[in-house]
């Protein structure tokens, strides 16, 4: 870790391997947060998060109330979901999961006049580390910078592995989204509340919050924040980052803040180091506080062909087109919708599509904003090993699935690709790397191989 | 893709008008950078050396290079048209290879052999094997070296620039002409004789500005070869690797050899066609190693092998045999020379712990 300016805030200097840096596009960065009115009906997924799906608690005809849980799983890795609106369940139906086209099941909720969250909501007790897992497992939290992996089974860190460290992910380094600069700025007791909560129950003795310096006021605002109450949050640091992607990839941010390397084929947490993504750490405050379970998210809705580009808050399952359309409908015939940021985002088919959990930007981009550019050959330029945050060999992979060479993928290390996509970013030749990686991914898998 | 619900529209704006969408695979930025792009700014790189050509050599060096592009480029064109494949000449690589291989030639080449010649590069070397970024050797070098073999007294004709004649410039090359009148006035062969050729060899500072003779038009001036490495350094085309390791063990061979004569260590450097090929031809992406690590050795290996030829050999000069030598390695460069995974080192670390 590097030195200590004088206003407290740290700062790392060296500049990791890899990595591109595309245009910020932080546009929607300092506007207010606007809140959609409700939608006549929401459409809320059974998954929505990596893990089992949940099957559903209620059936046609049901009344809820905001707040309701409508859906669990017994298994260990899976969250509960509950209702973001109140009104009638008017079927139990199936939507097609946008990550993979598959159909999961969905609960359709017919919104009412009202809306209102259900009587007996108060912030739960917490007197040890499995009230506090249990109460993080019971708001419903999953990674809310996109991966959406709950939040609960992370925070449960097995014995002999122990963390040291909380990283609290403010790097938020996908182009266009600032919902996390957001936060930081105007949620920050939220934020520190669950920071400080996490250090108590987990038994973690220090936080970091690594924020890109492309967001002065989050960390002029948090590192604020921290000097003025010194002894209450004497655990946590502010550090500034260079902002370029992808700073907020975990083993990248771990290796950036802590100087530690994952081993391969070992956890994020077999180094000492747990990663959450603020937005997360600020809900686990928002719940300790209010009891209110995840129901609505805050999303950056933006891009070339968006009428009118802002942050608004959204109940969970909302129609895609509905939220652009209160963004202002479409300035220009959109080429391109996704979920997420440009760098890591999936293209949508339709606006059909229901906002989700782990979801934090809504984008929609005219022709004229990106280029898909024929593929031709690789001229062999090897700015892709440059570029590769792991330290793969993008072009070495793209061949061997060219020749659907299993072996020579798992040599390759194929797997450990987080699809951060610098890769394809910087090809001279305009090869889709990322597609032919995860298509190699597919070959191994199905070679027996991992 | 277009996504038409069942039954009645929303009746909104944006199901009205639910228009084609783009489902591609992310990420869905591009920097933008291409083929294009790079092998431009190689050509833009060759200028300072193009004109340096021209102003030494004179005029026919723009004939030379019209000829060279127009038929490299019609041999490409035509190659992938009978080949059925997408036509690629717009990604400029079969022009760079046109300037190359002619900045790789001497002056009164008959342009009959210097169109032979960018056919062999294109179609034989390049297209055959797959166009560009298949080609296991590089272009232009196999090209020149078909040259040397098949019509090697067009090559012992080491010519004096013009420029030299005209400003009266040519007393040191009559000098070298004594030394060695029957094959060439090159400081190159001056310096075949040790380092006691260094005597007969033009001065330090006609090398470096270009004022000697030389065996092909675009090694002559130092000065336009490094204003080339440094725009493509500028502009991230190639990295500094490859030619550092190449001329730096020239440099540590050429003084071992000599018993650290420093003069000596100089010409060697500045002589021939080192420095060119090492800007413009071993940092050639195809056939030049993916990783730092590889391409310092095939840097170093090139300079060794440069150094035998010059040293021991035969033949003046040893660039041309040593890069297609090192070419046939680049394979095996690759794969010894991988880098470890992000993780990897402490996950070996971690099991030798684990085991002892």
């Amino acid at each position: 870790m590097s030195d200590k300016l004088p206003s407290g805030i740290l700062r790392i200097v060296e500049n990791n391997h890899g990595g591109v840096s595309p245009e910020h596009r932080k546009n929607t960065a300092g506007m207010k947060e606007t809140s959609l009115p409700t939608p006549e009906t929401v459409k809320i997924p059974m998954q929505m998060h990596i893990g089992a799906p949940c099957e559903p608690l209620v059936k046609a005809g049901d009344t809820v109330e905001i707040g309701d849980r409508i859906a669990d799983s017994e298994a260990a890795v899976s969250a509960p979901i509950h209702a973001s609106v109140s009104g009638k369940v008017k079927r139990i139906t199936e939507i097609r999961n946008p990550a993979d086209g598959g159909l999961v099941k969905a609960v359709e909720i017919n919104a009412d006049e009202e809306q209102k969250w259900r009587q007996d909501i108060k912030a739960p007790e917490i007197h040890s580390r499995e009230d506090f897992i249990k109460a993080v497992r019971d708001s419903g939290l999953v990674g809310l910078g996109g991966a959406g992996f709950p939040t609960h089974v992370k925070l449960d860190i097995k014995a002999p592995a122990k963390a040291d460290l909380l990283i609290a992910n403010g790097a938020e380094c996908e182009p266009y989204i600032t919902v996390d600069d957001y936060c930081m700025q105007h949620q920050s007791d939220d934020l520190l509340a669950g920071i400080a909560a996490c250090l108590k129950w987990i038994g973690i003795e220090r936080c970091v919050i690594a924020i890109e310096d492309n967001k002065p006021e989050a960390i002029r605002a948090l590192a604020e924040k921290i000097r003025s109450e010194r002894e209450k949050y004497k655990a946590v640091d502010v550090m500034a980052m260079p902002a370029d992607y992808p700073r907020g990839a975990e083993k990248v941010l771990i290796q950036n803040v802590s100087g530690r390397h994952v081993p391969l084929g070992k956890l994020p947490a077999d180094t000492g180091c747990l990663v959450l993504n603020v937005t997360t750490l600020m809900f686990i405050g928002q719940y300790l506080r209010t009891g209110k379970p995840l129901v609505d998210k805050l999303l950056t809705v933006d891009g070339s062909a968006v009428g009118k580009a802002q942050n608004v808050r959204v109940p969970i399952g909302t129609r895609i087109g509905d939220v652009m359309e209160f963004c202002g409908g479409f300035s220009e015939q959109p080429a391109l919708i996704m979920m997420g940021g440009p760098m890591m985002g999936l293209a949508l088919s339709s606006p059909d599509y229901v906002v989700l959990k782990n979801n934090n930007a809504l984008l929609a981009l005219t022709e004229d904003d990106f280029i898909i550019d024929k593929e031709q050959e690789c001229i062999r330029c090897a700015k892709c090993l440059d570029r590769c945050p792991m330290y793969l060999q993008p072009v070495s992979l793209m061949r061997a699935v060219r020749a659907g060479d299993a072996e020579k993928l798992q040599e390759l290390g194929v797997m450990n690709c987080m699809e951060c996509g610098s890769c394809a970013y910087i090809c001279s030749a305009h090869i889709p790397l990322v597609q032919y990686i995860r298509h190699g991914k597919k070959i191994l898998r199905e070679a027996g191989g991992k | 893709m277009a996504v038409k619900k069942k039954g009645a529209p929303r009746g909104k704006t944006s199901s009205a008008k639910t228009p084609l969408l783009i489902l591609s695979s992310s990420p869905h930025f591009h920097s933008r950078v291409s083929t294009q792009r790079l092998m431009g700014d190689v050509l833009i790189a060759l200028i300072p050396a193009v004109i340096a050509a021209t102003v030494f050599y004179g005029p026919r060096t723009l004939l030379m290079l019209a000829v060279a592009i127009a038929v490299c480029v019609l041999s490409e064109y035509l190659a992938r048209k009978v080949m059925q494949r997408p036509n690629t000449i717009s990604d400029l690589s079969a022009t760079v290879t046109a300037v190359i291989l002619t900045l790789n030639l001497p002056i009164d080449m008959p342009l009959w052999q210097l169109a032979l010649g960018c056919v062999a590069a294109i179609i034989v070397v390049k297209q055959i094997f797959g166009g560009i970024g298949q080609n296991f050797v590089n272009p232009a070098m196999t090209a020149r070296l078909m040259l040397v073999t098949s019509f090697g007294s067009s090559f012992t004709r080491y010519s004096t620039p013009d420029f030299m004649i005209k400003h009266g410039l040519v007393d040191s090359v009559r000098s070298l002409s004594e030394v060695d009148a029957i094959t060439s006035a090159s400081p190159l062969t001056a310096l075949k004789a040790g380092p006691a050729g260094v005597a007969s060899a033009p001065s330090i500072k006609d090398m470096i500005f270009g004022l000697h003779s030389t065996a092909a038009i675009g090694e002559t001036c130092t000065i336009a070869i490094l204003i080339g490495l440094i725009w493509l350094l500028a502009r991230r085309v190639i990295k500094i690797h490859i030619p550092l390791a190449f001329v730096g063990t020239v440099a540590v061979l050429s003084l071992l050899f000599s018993g650290f004569d420093f003069t000596f260590m100089l010409y060697q450097l500045l002589s021939g066609g080192l420095l060119f090929a090492a800007v413009f031809m071993a940092t050639d992406y195809t056939t030049s190693p993916l990783t730092n690590k590889g391409k310092i050795i095939y840097g170093i290996g090139l300079g060794v092998i440069t150094c035998l030829i010059r040293f021991w050999g035969n033949l003046p000069e040893g660039v041309s045999f040593s890069l297609i030598l090192m070419n046939i390695f680049v394979p095996h460069i690759d794969n010894w020379t991988r880098t470890p995974i992000f993780g990897q080192k402490e996950a070996e670390r971690l099991e030798k712990e684990a085991q002892g």
